[in-house]
């Protein structure tokens, strides 16, 4: 659910807020092909917006149409009140991290950084005032004498946004920031651009294919497949409540169970959902008719497992452990039902692997409540 | 034992091809013209001693004596260098533009790029003369089209030398600067346009220095043979085209001095030996900088 507070950032949720950045049904085109159709989207001032998909789902059209790079086939793209639909990349108050990082391999990380300030013809003093305070920003002062091949490939990653941040852009756009980066350095980088953005108060727009940076450095988090927008919500109530099974799977690990609802009180329906087996119960915030097709969502995380019958669960199905996958802190199980689906159950590893009960091909109970998932029309 | 035989293939190539011959240039640019056969003394005949007491520079003393050959080493250098920086303004755009052309289109591109040399390079330069000439077809055209009255005098004079050598090195320029530019990340370009750059400033600031390897390479190829040209000159050029491959030509044939020829040659050797060190050197900081 939306968190409404004074304290919390959420100008989405404030309808007297102008937004930053208005996609107004817009729609792009190469050739036949439809890159994104129809599209309507509103970002917030120093908002920190994900745009997050498959390859080809339209989400780096999205942000090269914001840097200038792809004219818009219909509809019109706002910025600050002004339609900048032709108004072409070098002015633009918007500036682009590249994927590649594009940085001048023939300059020095300092002449990279100023390359945009140059363009400007700001006098010597400014310009070298605002290139310390990027390098600083960045923690590379060491490094600006260097030329890009001279230094590593997260260095490189922050003379780009250094690079690209020097000229204060009212908006930052980030191509797979981080794409490039180990696994590690990653996380790190992460929190970084978190701080960097809340140093400098720019709106980033962010693009990845890659869910968890998303949850992690996002405000709101839009989830896009061919062209079209699925949902736009915050990490946690895109998780939490996903508003269809193509975003529910796409983020994070999911069960799904489907079948034919039956209202049983207020809000609370029984989903049958295989012969001959109890039909569950889930709690909706959505209303199902009599006999509708519904798909319950529900996070591996949220199911128990026992080797014992619980007795204070909602819903309770009996199976065999067919896998196990061992993540360290975690382990999932894999649990066969009599019907033949397979339901994944996650619990924390608290103990050593030595002492854990449960194995292959035990028989096991799966339990959850009925408010645990999600009912999802489609 | 094995690395050695390796490597010793092409350092025996070089010796046999390449240090071998120019030791026997040298050795006859020392000696002096004689009616004999071979036309030059002391040969090896005359005994190792003999040989070495009778060598001497006198024909590099004369070269300096008679104003025609610096003023031919000069005239090469100019009509060298003019050459090479028009096949510049020529093969850039040309690279510039296959480098930008769609993926498809590439592989076609560079077959036109290279199609003139299945041809022999003489019968092309004979066919420069039937356009350029007064009755050409140039001037046919030009007149038919009314833009002059009178064919204007192509053939025969340093403009028709200079299409000539424009016409025939333009790969040996288009394709080192394509090579570079096709290297090029196209992001590079749009970095520099949403920095600020129109796209002339991005092509002036980030494109032209980053092909600047395959521009010296380019202009290397070029100027090097251009220099020594002959057949070029003596076809298209007229008697006012003064290079120093056909002053050589003609000291070798028509005088029948050898050793005057051969130190022409061995001066023309060293006049080169410069540039091709700056390319040897700019091709070794590209493959450092590629590292």
């Amino acid at each position: 659910m939306p968190r409404v507070s004074q304290t919390v950032f959420a100008p989405w949720d404030d309808p007297t807020e102008k937004p930053l950045i208005r996609f107004q049904n817009v729609t792009k085109r190469f050739g036949t092909f439809v890159a994104i159709d129809d599209l309507t989207l509103d970002i917030y001032e120093r908002e920190f917006f994900a745009l997050l998909g498959p390859s080809g789902c339209g989400k780096t059209t999205m942000m090269r149409m914001l840097a200038g790079f792809e004219t818009i086939s219909e509809g019109k793209i706002e910025l600050a009140g002004q339609d900048i639909g032709h108004v072409p990349p070098n002015e633009r108050a918007v500036n682009m991290m590249f994927q590649s990082y594009a940085l001048f391999p023939h300059l020095s990380v300092w002449d990279n950084i100023a390359f945009g300030l140059k363009r400007d013809r700001k006098s010597k003093a400014e310009i070298d005032a605002r290139v310390d305070e990027m390098l600083k920003l960045v923690r590379l002062e060491k490094f600006a004498r260097r030329k890009p091949h001279q230094i590593s490939g997260g260095q490189r990653q922050r003379v780009a946004l250094a690079r690209s941040l020097a000229k204060a852009p009212k908006l930052l756009l980030l191509d797979e920031p981080l794409g490039a980066l180990d696994k590690k350095l990653r996380q790190d980088t992460q929190f970084e651009l978190m701080d960097i953005q809340e140093t400098t108060g720019t709106t980033f727009v962010i693009v990845t294919h890659d869910q968890e940076e998303a949850m992690t450095v996002a405000s709101r988090v839009a989830v896009m497949d061919e062209g079209r927008i699925m949902q736009v919500a915050t990490p946690a109530a895109i998780y939490e409540h996903p508003n269809s099974v193509y975003v529910a799977d796409f983020i994070g690990d999911v069960n799904i169970i489907s079948g034919q609802t039956n209202a049983s009180g207020t809000d609370t329906y029984r989903l049958s959902w295989a012969e001959g087996q109890q039909p569950v119960t889930a709690t909706s915030d959505i209303t199902f008719s009599e006999g509708q097709k519904a798909h319950l969502a529900i996070r591996p995380e949220k199911i128990r497992i026992s080797t014992d019958q619980p007795v204070d669960a909602d819903n309770k199905v009996q199976g065999k452990v067919l896998d196990i996958a061992y993540l360290g802190n975690l382990s999932t199980y894999h649990v066969e039902l009599p019907g033949g689906q397979v339901i994944k159950a996650q619990t924390a590893n608290t103990r050593r692997i030595a002492r854990r009960d449960i194995t292959w091909e035990d028989p096991v109970w799966i339990s959850w409540n009925a408010t645990a998932g999600v009912m999802l029309a489609e | 034992m094995r690395r050695f035989a390796l490597i010793a293939i092409p350092y025996l190539w070089l010796v046999l091809l390449f240090l071998a011959p120019f030791l026997i240039v040298l050795k006859i640019s020392l000696s002096d013209a004689a009616l004999a056969i071979p036309p030059y003394a002391p040969t090896l005949k005359d005994g190792i001693g003999t040989l070495i007491a009778e060598l001497d520079f006198e024909n590099f003393v004369f070269l300096t004596q008679d104003d025609l050959y610096w003023k031919a080493y000069l005239s090469s250098l100019r009509i060298a260098l003019i050459s090479t920086l028009l096949t510049l303004l020529v093969g850039y755009p040309i690279a510039y533009g296959m480098a930008k052309a769609p993926d498809e289109w590439r592989a076609t591109l560079m077959m036109v790029v290279i199609l003139p040399f299945w041809t022999s390079f003489l019968i092309r330069v004979y066919a420069w003369m039937g356009i350029l000439s007064n009755e050409g077809l140039l001037n046919q055209l030009l007149i038919w089209l009314g833009l002059i009255g009178e064919p204007l005098t192509i053939l025969n004079t340093n403009t028709a030398v200079y299409i000539g050598i424009v016409y025939t090195y333009l790969p040996f320029m288009i394709l080192p600067i394509y090579a570079a530019l096709d290297r090029l990340d196209a992001s590079l370009d749009e970095a520099a346009q949403d920095l600020g750059c129109t796209r002339t400033q991005a092509f002036w600031l980030v494109t032209i220095p980053l092909s600047k390897n395959g521009i010296v390479a380019g202009c290397f190829l070029v100027f090097i043979p251009a220099l020594g040209e002959f057949v070029i000159p003596s076809l298209l050029g007229g008697s006012g085209t003064l290079m120093i491959g056909k002053v050589l030509w003609e000291e070798f044939f028509n005088n029948r001095d050898w050793p005057v020829a051969s130190a022409v040659a061995i001066i023309l050797l060293l006049i080169l030996v410069i540039p091709i060190v700056l390319f040897q050197r700019n091709q070794q900081k590209q493959q450092e900088a590629e590292q």
